[in-house]
């Protein structure tokens, strides 16, 4: 919100500059986020009277003029402008004069003629039309105000002001008025803040309010509050210079004076207002009810909306005359021939402005106020200042009384105010007294003896202690509250064991070479169709978001494969070679209550970086490190997987996950080369299997024999379950075995593979003979035979 | 007899010296000290000397071998020195072709900065407390005090499951499921992913990740957040840094802060970074709203508390320097190897 601090100066007596003024806003909790101060950027500029003019010898469309500017001597300014004549006031650019854009008026001659400055235009000014309604477009600013001879130009028209820009929090209504803002200036600046009551006379005819106009609130939850006044005789005129020019300051377009009080008094009480035409209003009726259904209304821009039974509108007797709070109907706008005004000063629920703002596609000064939650206190004070603004702008006479239709609580309230309980909240050492002295400024009252604070009815954000707390540590200074460090039990700061697992998981990762990815934990429901999730795949009863902002980020994922592909053909579009990833990601599935179950996924994935059996070997790692013991890959077609080149990975009975090579299919749906890998493991099950238990076992004494062999066994016999034959058949000397070689080929017969197994034995009690070795060896052998007529090769 | 001794030492020691390589020296030492050899014949001759020669011609004899085995030693010493130095002289390497890769992986920066905070709350005596992203729109809002009509409850500010479930907005939900679950001493930080109607661009992500912390017991003051806070800072930004609060408002707390950091690359002097003020705004933090530990069945009389909240993307993009929060969920590998 932009701040005149010119305004604010009718209501709090205050000297300083404007970096001063906003770090003082700042620390005390109205947070300034910048400040302009216009009329800076314009120096050595005054007003001057052209007392004569006289054709350039030289030059047809040049004129000479002898300008008095307030010193001994007039000054020559030559000119092409065709608008001035002798006796004209006009802004006069002196010799070394600034003007906005940083552009420098010097002496000097004009085909032969000296120029001592310039005459200048409302643009060279930096102000508009709007400001200066009488101005010539293209021409020298005629200055129609009064004004002295040489009176510096930025005080006779009144450019010179300081715009503080403020952001505004959620809780503080009250400050979207100058009024809040010049409290809160008081309060931060230690001075009073002085407001006085408006007063106006009443127009003595014998006329009063309720003869001309009736109002019925027929919402009251959606309107808790209509106040309204009428104004007769109207002239409808520009407003004076002042009002013109706090209005730009404030950023608001002046327009004509009914107009711009309402506008003035929206700005300096934060109530918005509106001015409706008497004339137009039919039965003399103001009702505030809720649009029908098939209802439509031109708003004062011109465009048409149709209404619906959930927006609040302003209507006479027959239709909807305003927007309520939004913005009123071009039906019954204030024209030139406007002779009755009605003012409407109206309190409207937020949120169904809000709504209605939302659903008609228009936000406006008013329905921004009305959306913050203005108080219902303000309507009538408001008011009272608009006809105050009308009496001294002689734009009409007041007719008697005032129209208040109230349902809202606009008391003030009095609280529980216990100052060693704000001291124990905020750690100071305060007294009642100097609470109640820091809190003044903001009409908050405190009262010793009954311990309690007295808070305006426009403070509804005011309830109990550390609401009181927040007013005194933020005006007494955040920073003289002293840091301490918190006296309590001492509290063991630890990760939980799974905590501590899944950290020690991306760690090992990490150290195996594989970067950690983050990617959204939303996606496209047809993600899963691009790994191909057969269609009753669990995987595919997604949370759905409601509002989503796109197709693309509309569910949530149940598996991290298609986020991780997606982020491996990234890579590989960007000429990544060796692509090795990981992610850490919550899935989320539904719940038969509507909520989720969320479970931790790690994906490894690689691509062009080794195949299958290197990717098992880092899950291996990785395995060994944390204590999953005992696994177990068995060939599996998971969903989404090459079904020759996939794994289940078991412990202690327990399915981990799966480890393979993506499908092809599923490898050209992403543009990815078939070399990419996945291990997806479920976090949950990995923590439940891991033993990180340690117990020492002592070191063999006696020495270990080895026997290689190479087995001759049918292509499709998996050499792991050989393996696990072998140790079954291999006795309690049987230490370990190891499959280091697989051939097929020449000296291989067509259809068998040679797989070589690495067998290591030792005995327990003595030095195994070589003679113990080789009869273990033998009985495996023939075993093997026997049950699976596998032979040595 | 003696002279012969005398010259069968002289021609060793200059077949000794005249060797390059070791086994050259063998053949030498075989030559003379071998069972064949030239001074072994001599002493099996010996048996014809004269009892008064024999040991004069014996002790020299011994003395020769004796000298002639540690002349042999020392060529041998000296061979292998020379051979030694021969080889690393050959075996040099070219140290600037490159290296076989052995390279580790690198953790997300989002994570390394979650990580570096939790450890120094862990060491300030936290616990680490998670819960639900998909939650109840109780326990986001109505349990954190928001107001019933509070716009971050809109459509176009949160994502909703249900009219009753939402993605969380913010991890503050966390707290209030600790605290229901809990009698104080209280002291937790919960860090997670969060989500809000924002469409994605340089500086807005519709998810992001952010840390919260919260402190409940008795007699905790807002002087107690300030020092807790500017223990953080110094841990984290440096022990240099200062620490600002700016009073603000938040639904949840009461009073409410904004809180800067000095500038860690100017010092507060003012810089590009910080915009030339000096201060970084980072955290948002409070004493617990007394309506929101009511919630939560904590006794408002005997105790009270302090929370804070920082947004991890913020401070992974100003630590590094990051313009634009994309690349943080591109996951482009040039970008990740840079942390």
């Amino acid at each position: 919100m932009k701040v005149s601090l010119n305004w604010i100066k009718d209501f709090v007596d205050f000297d300083t500059d404007a970096k001063t003024y906003a770090d003082v806003m700042t620390a005390t909790g109205t947070k300034v986020e910048g400040y302009e101060i216009l009329g800076e950027d314009i120096q050595n500029v005054v007003v001057g009277r052209i007392d004569s003019t006289e054709k350039h010898p030289d030059a047809d469309r040049l004129t000479i003029c002898s300008v008095s500017v307030g010193k001994e001597r007039p000054v020559q300014i030559v000119t092409g402008a065709t608008n001035i004549k002798a006796g004209d006031i006009v802004p006069v650019c002196l010799d070394g004069a600034l003007l906005p854009g940083g552009k420098k008026i010097k002496a000097g001659k004009l085909r032969g003629v000296l120029s001592e400055g310039m005459l200048c235009s409302i643009e060279e000014l930096g102000v508009t039309l709007h400001e200066f309604p009488y101005a010539a477009e293209d021409g020298i600013l005629i200055i129609e105000e009064p004004c002295e001879i040489g009176q510096d130009i930025r005080e006779a028209l009144m450019l010179s002001d300081t715009v503080v820009d403020f952001e505004l929090t959620f809780n503080r209504p009250d400050c979207l008025a100058f009024i809040g803002i010049a409290r809160e200036t008081a309060a931060s600046f230690k001075k009073p803040f002085v407001l006085k009551e408006p007063k106006y006379n009443e127009c003595k005819d014998g006329e009063k309010v309720g003869d001309y106009i009736s109002v019925d609130i027929q919402n009251p939850v959606l309107c808790p509050r209509y106040s309204a006044a009428v104004v007769k005789n109207v002239k409808i005129a520009p407003s004076p210079l002042w009002l013109r020019m706090r209005l730009r300051a404030a950023g608001v377009r002046p327009i004509n004076n009914i107009v711009d009080i309402t506008n003035y008094v929206m700005l300096e009480y934060g109530q918005p207002m509106h001015a409706f035409d008497y004339s137009y209003i039919s039965s003399h009726k103001i009702v505030v009810r809720n649009a029908k259904d098939g209802e439509e209304i031109t708003t004062l821009d011109g465009n048409k909306h149709p209404l619906n039974s959930e927006m609040l509108c302003i209507a006479d007797g027959e239709k909807p005359v305003a927007l309520a709070g939004i913005m009123g109907g071009l039906n019954s706008e204030i024209l030139d021939t406007t002779a009755t005004v009605v003012f409407e000063s109206a309190n409207f629920n937020r949120s169904n402005i809000r709504h209605t703002s939302r659903a008609v596609g228009l936000r406006t000064e008013s329905s921004g106020k009305f959306e913050k939650g203005l108080p219902p206190y303000n309507t009538v004070p408001a008011l009272k200042r608009a006809l105050e603004l009308v009496e001294q702008l002689g734009c009409g006479d007041i007719v008697e009384g005032i129209i208040d239709v109230c349902n809202a609580d606009i008391q003030p309230r009095k609280i529980k105010f216990d100052a060693e309980k704000v001291n124990a909240l905020l750690g100071t050492e305060l007294s009642f007294e100097e609470m109640a002295e820091i809190m003044k400024p903001l009409e908050l009252i405190g009262d010793k003896a009954e311990g309690t604070l007295l808070v305006p009815p426009y403070r509804s954000d005011m309830e109990r202690t550390a609401d009181i707390a927040e007013e005194v540590s933020r005006l007494y200074g955040f920073d003289k509250i002293q840091p301490t460090l918190f006296k309590s039990e001492v509290t063991q700061g630890k990760l939980s064991p799974e905590q501590s697992f899944t950290a020690d998981l991306k760690k090992l990762a990490v150290d195996l070479g594989f970067f950690e990815i983050a990617t959204y934990s939303f996606v496209s429901p047809k993600s899963v169709d691009r790994i191909m999730l057969p269609e009753d795949d669990a995987r595919r009863n997604f949370i759905k978001i409601l509002n989503p902002l796109g197709e693309d980020t509309s569910v949530m994922r149940t598996t991290a494969i298609p986020s991780m592909l997606e982020v491996i053909a990234y890579n590989k579009n960007r000429k990544a070679e060796k692509i090795a990833l990981f992610e850490c990601a919550k899935l989320y599935f539904p719940t038969e209550d509507g909520l989720s179950e969320e479970k931790k996924s790690f994906v490894l994935a690689s691509c062009g970086n080794g195949d299958f059996y290197d990717l098992k070997g880092c899950v291996e790692s990785i395995f060994d490190s944390l204590g999953i013991k005992e696994t177990k890959y068995t060939a599996e077609a998971a969903a989404a997987f090459h079904p020759g080149i996939c794994a289940s990975v078991k412990s202690k009975n327990k399915e981990l996950g799966v480890i393979g090579a993506i499908h092809p299919a599923v490898a050209a749906e992403y543009s990815l080369p078939n070399d990419v890998y996945l291990a997806v493991l479920d976090v949950e099950k990995l923590f439940a299997v891991a033993d990180t238990s340690k117990k020492f076992v002592k070191l063999p004494a006696f020495p270990s024999l080895t026997r290689d062999l190479a087995l001759v066994m049918d292509k499709d016999i998996e050499a792991g379950v050989v393996a696990e034959k072998i140790r079954s058949f291999g006795g309690k000397t049987l230490e370990s075995i190891k499959i280091f070689d697989v051939y097929t080929g020449k000296g291989v017969d067509e259809g068998k593979k040679s797989v070589a197994y690495n067998l290591v034995f030792r005995a327990a009690d003595k030095t195994m003979s070589d003679a113990d070795a080789d009869t273990a060896v033998a009985k495996i052998l023939k075993k093997l035979e026997n049950e699976m007529g596998i032979v040595l090769r | 007899m003696k002279k012969q001794l005398e010259e069968i030492s002289a021609s060793a020691k200059a077949e000794i010296s005249a060797v390059t390589d070791e086994a050259s020296l063998r053949n030498v030492q075989v030559s003379y000290l071998g069972k064949k050899g030239k001074l072994t014949a001599i002493l099996r001759g010996m048996g014809a000397l004269s009892a008064e020669e024999r040991p004069l011609i014996g002790a020299l004899a011994n003395e020769i071998r004796v000298d002639l085995e540690e002349t042999i030693k020392l060529k041998l010493d000296s061979l292998k020195a020379a051979e030694l130095e021969n080889r690393l002289k050959n075996e040099k390497i070219d140290v600037t072709l490159p290296a076989r890769s052995k390279s580790t992986g690198r953790f997300h920066p989002l994570s390394q900065v979650e990580n570096e905070l939790t450890e120094i709350f862990v060491g300030m005596g936290f616990e680490i407390a998670e819960g639900p992203e998909v939650e109840l729109s109780y326990n986001n809002f109505d349990a954190l005090n928001a107001p019933a009509d509070h716009p971050s409850r809109d459509f176009q500010d949160t994502f909703y499951i249900s009219p009753e479930v939402l993605l969380r907005t913010q991890t503050s939900p966390v707290q209030i499921r600790a605290m229901k679950g809990k009698t104080p001493p209280i002291r937790i930080i919960s860090p997670g992913r969060v989500y809000r109607f924002d469409e994605v661009d340089a500086t807005h992500s519709p998810m992001f990740h952010q840390l919260e912390g919260l402190v409940v017991g008795k007699g905790i003051t807002m002087g107690d957040l300030k020092g807790t806070l500017a223990m953080f800072a110094k841990a984290y930004f440096g022990e240099e840094t200062k620490t600002r609060f700016r009073p603000h408002n938040f639904p949840f707390t009461e009073p409410s802060a904004e809180v800067d950091v000095s500038c860690f690359v100017c010092g507060g002097k003012g810089c590009r970074l910080c915009k030339g003020e000096g201060w970084i705004e980072i955290l948002g933090a409070g004493m617990v709203h007394p309506r929101v530990l009511e919630n939560c069945g904590i006794d408002t009389d005997v105790y009270s508390g302090f929370a804070f909240g920082v947004g991890l993307e913020r401070i992974v993009m100003i630590k590094y320097g990051i313009d634009d929060m994309r690349y943080l969920y591109e996951n482009d590998l040039r970008f990740l190897s840079q942390f």
